[in-house]
């Protein structure tokens, strides 16, 4: 080593430790946000954290799952890749439920864990746990870096992973003596995997017959979903709807990729979803699926859904197609880019008479549903009311997010939404605690819009110590707690399915004002009707985080709800 | 119906690669019979060729499941008379079984097997066809006293003419994201 004197603009030295090199990839690809909680096997990573604190801002969640649902309300807010890093062991598997909930919702994120030394792997050393093994199934793509020579091509490709093609999780394990060790830093954006395509080549053949079945169509129906949002093709959804007059149902998690209030959007799909979007799936002529993957909960008994119809599948991913619902017309590729072309080909058209269907179920969804939960004089306050009210002062311009049960299928029915990427939930895996840390990413990966968490009292105590983030970091969240004294989704199927045998749902709950004020969150706590529209509007005013906890009805139920194993059109009104 | 179906995995050869090869599996409860890894034709590229029993339905559905894996690059099925196939046995015999005039060496000499090793204590017969032949020599062998057996996964060629090269110069990728 030479010791001769610095020159005088120093520019960062190259040959560096593996450590350095690992946050220098996370600046490259642009993130300037994690979150994640420190132990041995990755204090290497912290120390540099440290020095680059003015680069990239480190989050302290207090427990690692809230680290992972803090990085998918990021990705989900923001568009971005959500990052995440842990120790080794606990810390590790302390990721796994928010690993598998990226995985089964197509969440672009990257889980950073620390690892024992490569000569101690497999001697049951220390917080040694098998990271790799354990995540395999959950992740989109994993890899165990043990030469600090590795990082930068792994982290190049780690982040093209998870957000090309179909989004997801990525771990990459690093063992410590790769994190000290030195590499000749250099960095290159990864822009192909040998083994994987992105973005498939689209069939002009499949276009021009998807057209011409959108084309001689009497009652053609689209339901899309959260590819549209992954794919940001919101616009193209909307010419080819607006074009063709073609009614169109959103899943859960394609909530917000189209205005609530447009003409043609017909509502929510699925077990708890609007009455006409599901009866109609079994009368339309030609369904039109977009960015969506069939869920069980949005089909119901597969064997009495849409068997009358002609399908189009548009789906990135090749495995879904004719994976639940046979397809007569698949197009595989990017929305975007597939909506881009088939629109062009359809014809102009409004099928007003089959609109007209829609609309006459829904005068019956809002007699004997909608107006007794959103608009109740009397008795305990209804779920359904809080979010009307919500909607009231927020005009459609707030991320809702929620937790899962009842207070989540209500606020997904009943939220309305201006901008697209606004409405984040646990869909697919329906992990309890998701809410409060999710909503807290959300936050920060959408600073200057105003972000709303929509929680149960169960699922709050899954992560409530996440307040604590809220409390260190000043996060400006909005906590609406729905509080019904019940794990109420479970006690509503016990009401219905077992003769109400509430086996082990109903709670006794701690005070939650006192939790909040130990955080030093504003809070209050309201019992009657009286007081929701004035806490709301001193809530969403208040320059800072506030909680905010609705006493509602203990024995409501979500309505309407199509019963596990029945068909779509045997939705239940009551 | 679910049939005796056999896929073959093409990808680079990566560590924790066999793992979600077999988890594809594994999570959809489907038992693996016999898997063997190999090289194949193109440098670098690893196949695994493995059977199960599937219906056709539940083949195509794993097939597509194990290719969107990003470092496999490609998986087929087929079903038995879309291929070629063979497993490899052997059986290791006491010596004495093995001594001149013992009817031994026409059974070996009627199932097309052969001798491959003659050792002081043992001899090694190895006997290469489908699972009911290299069976059949267990079941005809097992009277003399078999001190060990051990069968291959089964290796297969398909009969169709296509050549990988060509599937995977079909993989056109468009524009990169
Ligand atoms: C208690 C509970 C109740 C529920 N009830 C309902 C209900 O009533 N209704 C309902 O809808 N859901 C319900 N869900 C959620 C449900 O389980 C699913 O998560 C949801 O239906 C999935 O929606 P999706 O298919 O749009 O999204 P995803 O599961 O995210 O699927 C998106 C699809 O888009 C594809 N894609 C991704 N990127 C692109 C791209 N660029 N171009 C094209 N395609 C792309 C993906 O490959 C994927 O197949 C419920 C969940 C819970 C927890
Ligand atoms: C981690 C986890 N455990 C269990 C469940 C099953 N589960 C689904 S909804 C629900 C009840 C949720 O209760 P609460 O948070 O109070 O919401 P509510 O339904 O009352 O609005 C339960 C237990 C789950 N989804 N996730
Ligand atoms: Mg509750």
């Amino acid at each position: 080593m030479s010791t001769k004197t610095k020159p005088e603009t120093a520019t960062p030295s190259n040959h560096i430790t593996g450590s350095e090199a690992v946050v220098r990839c996370l600046l490259e690809e642009g993130v300037d946000l994690i979150f994640g909680y420190p132990g041995g096997a990755i204090m290497p990573v912290y120390d540099e954290l440290y020095k680059y604190s003015d680069q990239i801002h480190h989050v302290l969640v207090r427990h690692e799952q809230g680290a992972t649902h803090a990085a998918q309300g990021y990705a989900r807010s923001s568009g971005r890749v959500g990052a995440c890093i842990a120790t080794s062991g606990p810390g590790a598997t302390n990721l796994v439920t928010g690993i598998a909930d990226a995985m089964i919702d197509s969440t672009p994120m990257v889980c950073i864990t620390g690892q024992v030394p490569k000569h101690l792997l497999g001697s049951d050393a220390f917080q040694e746990t098998d990271v790799m093994g354990i995540t395999i199934p959950i992740t989109k793509w994993s890899f165990q870096i043990t030469e600090a020579s590795e990082i930068p091509e792994v982290f190049a490709k780690a982040f093209y992973i998870a957000k090309s093609g179909r989004p997801g999780p990525v771990v990459i394990d690093i063992t410590k003596n790769a994190q000290f060790g030195k590499l000749d830093y250099q960095y290159e954006h990864c822009e192909v995997v040998k083994t994987y395509v992105s973005r498939p080549e689209i069939g002009k053949n499949e276009l021009q017959e998807a057209a011409d079945l959108i084309n001689s169509a009497e009652r053609p129906y689209i339901l899309f979903g959260q590819g549209v949002i992954l794919s940001e093709a919101e616009e193209e959804l909307k010419s080819l709807v607006e074009k063709a007059g073609i009614p169109a149902a959103w899943t859960i998690l394609g909530l917000s990729a189209m205005n609530t209030d447009h003409p043609l959007n017909v509502g929510m799909l699925g077990m708890h979803g609007n009455y006409g979007p599901n009866v109609m799936i079994n009368e339309c002529d030609v369904m039109i699926a977009i960015g969506m993957r069939f869920d069980d909960r949005v089909t119901g008994n597969l064997d009495k859904f849409a068997k009358q119809a002609k399908v189009i599948h548009l789906e990135i991913d090749r495995a879904e197609i004719d994976k639940n619902v046979k397809t007569d017309v698949a197009l595989v590729g990017d929305a975007k880019e597939v909506l881009s072309l088939l629109t062009p080909l359809v014809n102009t058209n409004t099928h007003e008479s089959w609109h007209q269907r829609f609309k006459e179920c829904d005068v019956m969804e809002f007699d004997k549903v909608i107006r007794n939960e959103c608009d109740p004089t009397e008795g305990m306050m209804t779920m359904g009311e809080v979010i009307k009210n919500i909607n009231q002062h927020t005009h459609g311009e707030a991320i809702i997010v929620t937790d899962v049960g009842q207070h989540q299928m209500v606020a997904c029915r009943y939220a309305e939404f201006k901008q697209t990427k606004s409405n984040i939930t646990s869909g697919g895996l329906g992990t309890m605690g998701f809410g409060l840390p999710a909503a807290i990413g959300a936050k920060l990966g959408a600073p200057d819009r105003q972000v709303i968490a929509v929680v149960g009292d169960g699922g709050i105590q899954m992560t409530i110590e996440e307040l604590g983030v809220i409390l260190q970091t000043d996060v400006h969240v909005k906590i609406v707690l729905l509080n019904n004294e019940f794990l109420g989704m479970v006690r509503q199927w016990q009401q219905l399915f077992f003769d109400k045998r509430y086996s082990a749902t109903e709670m006794i709950n701690p005070d939650f004002q006192k939790i909040a004020e130990a955080y030093k969150i504003e809070a209050k706590r309201i019992d009657d009707r009286a007081d929701l529209d004035k806490s709301i509007e001193d809530m969403l005013n208040h320059d800072g985080a506030y909680f905010l906890e609705v006493m509602v009805g203990k024995e409501n139920n979500v309505f309407p709800m199509v019963p596990s194993g029945a068909g779509v059109s045997e939705i239940r009104l009551e | 119906m679910p049939q005796q179906i056999t896929i073959a995995v093409f990808s680079e050869n990566k560590a924790g690669l066999l793992h979600r090869v077999t988890t594809s599996f594994t999570r959809r409860k489907i038992n693996i019979e016999s898997l063997t890894a190999s090289q194949s034709e193109i440098p670098g590229i690893h196949r695994y060729t493995i059977v199960v029993e599937i219906t056709p339905a539940d083949a195509d559905k794993l097939v597509h499941a194990l290719e969107k894996q990003v470092d496999i690059q490609k998986a087929f099925w087929y079903a038995n008379e879309e291929i070629i196939y063979r497993e490899i046995a052997l059986y290791k015999i006491r010596a004495e079984a093995m001594k001149d005039g013992s009817p031994l060496l026409e059974v070996v000499d009627r199932h097309h097997a052969r001798i491959l090793s003659v050792e002081k204590e043992f001899t090694v017969i190895q006997k290469t066809g489908r699972r009911e032949a290299t069976t059949q020599l267990f079941e005809e062998l097992e009277p003399y006293g078999i001190l060990e057996f051990v069968r291959s996964g089964r290796v297969a060629i398909s009969r169709p003419m296509k050549e990988l090269k060509d599937y995977l110069s079909e993989l056109k990728v468009s524009s990169l994201r």
